[in-house]
């Protein structure tokens, strides 16, 4: 009985807040936050609507286990209608901001309508209400989060915001909380701007006490603590280096993007490493890490804190920049660095910082400048277009700091940034340059040597994404058992298996980065014992498939067909030119059909009747 | 032999797990709010400061309390408060120099750390040591071991 069974809905058109009670009957079969919500989604939402429309809707999702105990049990989820891609969007992030909503009282918040004007809303344990933000519009990141302390004089206050990106609808704009957590992904925040929300204020003071046998639960929760400390992953290498263990890992094998993906090792990799972050600069004899940070309730404490170089151009004459911040994590530091050739940590430390203050995807963002740094060098955007961005090419650090501000105020080529790599590319004639699946672009692993990854992201119902089945695990890093990341052997039904998994993981509460260390062995006892329903391994494996099946469902219905779940032709036929993987392209093409068919889909992608009534869909 | 709560920030990274098992041991529930151990962000350097009761031998609270509803443990040394003895008036609250007994709306008492009896539950549930608990004639012993750890002990000479 780990959920509240309360929900929040709240018409912004109206200007109304009001308490419904959760559909427990969905509860036992989707359990929480991703799936949960997205089932609310998928009820109440037509697919075809325009996702920046006032139609579209917003659910601010926990799990049974936020806010509880269960190491990293503080996770929360986005989930609506994304408009970077035009399926179904489902953002993650930790900090503090979920277990703070739990607390209050609340398993989920559904935000409906549009509000006339810019309001943020407010919530304190049972009261909810809408507040004007009409100062807060047009305000980044920090500066609301300070303005909304000062206001409620409350430092305990946790806040999720949009910053400029979001308002102006930037289409991997995020949802930023506690000043650096994000949900990230797929432009979740071009649809809070869209709906002229600004922010999430909230205060929980009620706690979480409802667990369904609490003995059993800390012994689960315990031996579960002892798993994640023991493991080298979780125990050793993320609280160290965090993400950023794997930079150097993953350019040995070959399967760091390059340069918009034309090359697969980056020889910069070493500078912009993990490791780099822990080193001594020779400016001020300070490392770039001032320390390890953990969100709500985690035991792992992955999450970087970060000072930069004073003396660096980026900062230099901007002391805002100069104190300790959300630093870098691996996909931001690939994608930020190496795709585009820029090899300076100091410089994508800040870029990083801007884009946590203007909420902004770093994946997004920098696989988008790096497409641009490509057509740019090709020599096909107008110079009117680029203005003072001209000489926005591979390797070049002022431009894309520059690059950054830009597209956080939604100024100058900024703007056209901002569209994503997709509409860019489009635009500029060279769609076949973007490094998309469904307008999401790739985060930081090469398809040609991680073939499961190909698959992966070609499969995925949010457009291209790591998080959604993180074979990398077993074709990297040996978890749970190793594969040969070369071959497509046994991927369909691995990747099959990852996204099952992880669908039920992200529905929990949890963080997937337990799955270095954890499986749903170690899971299940922990749900089992906070709710009631029996919730065995077996259970949150077919949960995980009626998710992802759903996702799927939405998506065909919104417009999308096989030819979607495609890689751009780069990744099928470059080979890739050094590493492992050398003169490899992608074997996504065998690999498909055996996965439609694993997952009991015909061939051109379609769920078969049969499988939705064993799914019950 | 009494203990005493050792607190190293810089083990610190802020998860609340510590609040967490706070919470459950006295109140039942997962509730960072009602926590008798505090974790505190100074975002801007990056630092996490857990801070709780220290356990004064002469204790401001104990002394002020005008119902005698603070009583020392003298097994453990705690100064720990009878609820049943409180009457509510915050006196305690105000005489206490770092902030560490605090009102609780909801039973109309004063709560503050009680060791748990002497097994306490935010040091189990520490992930990183941050939080021990050590012999209280020995709470500097760590930071001595660091510092003698820094000392030329002959393999080299000190620099003049």
């Amino acid at each position: 009985m780990a959920w509240t069974r309360n929900v929040l809905r709240v018409n912004l058109t109206e200007g109304t807040c009001a308490k419904e009670p959760l559909n427990m009957e969905w509860a036992m079969d989707y359990l929480g936050q991703r799936g949960l919500a997205s089932k609310y989604l998928v009820e109440e939402v037509s697919p075809e609507v325009d996702p920046l429309g006032p139609d579209n809707k917003i659910i601010y999702a926990t799990g049974p286990l936020t806010g509880t105990m269960a190491s990293t049990g503080g996770r929360y989820s986005v989930v609506t209608k994304g408009p970077l891609t035009g399926v179904i969007a489902c953002s993650n992030s930790g900090g503090f901001i979920g277990a703070e909503l739990k607390s209050a009282g609340w398993d989920m918040i559904i935000v409906e309508g549009k509000s006339p004007s810019p309001v943020y809303l407010h919530i304190q344990n049972e009261m909810a209400e809408l507040l004007p933000a009409d100062d807060l519009w047009g305000k980044t990141v920090w500066e609301t989060d300070e303005a909304l302390h000062t206001r409620h004089q409350d430092p305990q206050l946790r806040i999720a915001t949009i910053g400029q990106a979001g308002e102006n609808g930037c289409l991997f704009s995020a949802v930023v909380n506690d000043m650096h957590r994000a949900a990230g992904r797929s432009g979740v925040g071009a649809v809070m701007g869209s709906k002229n929300l600004k922010a999430l204020a909230v205060r929980g003071t009620k706690g979480v006490g409802n667990i369904k046998d609490p003995k059993a639960f800390m012994g689960a929760v315990n031996a579960g603590k002892k798993v994640l400390a023991e493991n080298a992953v979780t125990g050793q290498g993320l609280p160290t280096y965090g993400t950023q263990v794997l930079m150097n890992v993953i350019n040995e094998v070959g399967a760091m993007p390059t340069r918009n993906f034309r090359e697969v090792q980056f020889e910069g990799a070493g500078k912009i490493s993990g490791e780099a972050m822990h080193e001594k600069r020779p400016t001020d004899g300070k490392a770039n890490l001032v320390r390890n940070a953990g969100c709500f309730a985690c035991t792992i404490a992955c999450g970087r804190i970060s000072k930069i170089d004073q003396s660096h151009f980026s900062v230099k004459n901007n002391p805002k920049y100069w104190e300790a911040t959300g630093g870098l994590e691996y996909e931001a530091a690939w994608a930020l660095g190496s795709d585009t050739g820029v090899d300076d940590l100091e410089a994508l430390t800040y870029v990083n910082m801007v884009c946590n203050e203007q909420a902004m995807d770093p994946i997004s963002f920098g696989a988008t400048v790096a497409a641009a740094m490509e057509l740019n060098e090709m020599g096909v955007i107008p110079a009117e277009d680029l203005g003072e961005l001209s000489d926005l090419k591979f390797g070049n650090t002022e431009a894309l700091c520059k690059a950054t501000e830009l597209t956080g105020r939604a100024e100058g080529f900024g703007k056209i940034l901002g569209m994503g790599s997709k509409r860019m590319c489009e635009k500029y004639g060279h769609p076949e340059l973007s490094m998309t699946v469904k307008g999401q672009e790739f985060p930081a692993y090469d398809p040609r040597a991680i073939q499961g990854m190909g698959l992966t992201y070609a499969t995925s119902n949010r457009g291209a994404c790591h998080l959604r089945s993180y074979t990398v695990s077993s074709e990297i890093l040996g978890i749970p058992e190793k594969t040969d990341p070369l071959s497509t052997e046994g991927k369909p039904e691995l990747v099959k298996a990852f996204q099952d998994a992880t669908a039920a993981v992200d529905s929990a509460g949890l963080c997937v980065f337990t799955t270095f260390a954890w499986t749903l062995e170690d899971i299940a006892p922990q749900v089992d014992a906070a709710c009631e329903g029996g919730w065995s391994a077996e259970r949150m494996m077919e949960v995980g498939e009626r998710i992802w099946n759903m996702e799927r469902q939405f998506n065909m219905d919104a417009g999308m067909t096989a030819a979607d779940d495609d890689l751009p032709p780069r990744l099928k036929t470059e080979g890739a030119p050094s590493g492992p993987a050398q003169g490899m392209v992608s074997g996504l093409d065998e690999m498909m059909p055996k996965y439609y068919e694993a997952r009991g889909w015909t061939a051109d992608g379609q769920l078969t009747p049969e499988t939705k009534t064993r799914l019950g869909l | 032999m009494q203990k005493s709560l050792h607190i190293d920030p810089q083990k610190c990274t802020g998860c609340l797990q510590c609040e967490m098992a706070c919470s459950l041991e006295n109140e039942g529930v997962f509730n960072p709010a009602k926590s008798r151990i505090k974790v505190f962000t100074f975002h801007e350097q990056g630092l996490f400061a857990p801070y709780t009761c220290t356990q004064c031998a002469e204790a401001w609270c104990l002394h002020a309390c005008p119902v005698d509803a603070i009583v020392e443990n003298k097994v453990t040394g705690a100064k720990e408060v009878k609820a049943d003895v409180c009457v509510g008036c915050k006196v305690c609250t105000i005489a206490c120099p770092f902030g560490t007994v605090n009102y609780s709306q909801d039973t109309g008492k004063v709560v503050k750390c009680d060791l748990c009896g002497g097994d306490p539950e935010c040091v189990k549930a520490c992930p990183t040591d941050a939080i021990t608990y050590v012999d209280a004639d020995w709470t500097g012993l760590d930071k001595m071991r660091a510092w003698a750890s820094k000392t030329s002990t002959g393999t080299e000479q000190p620099q003049a």
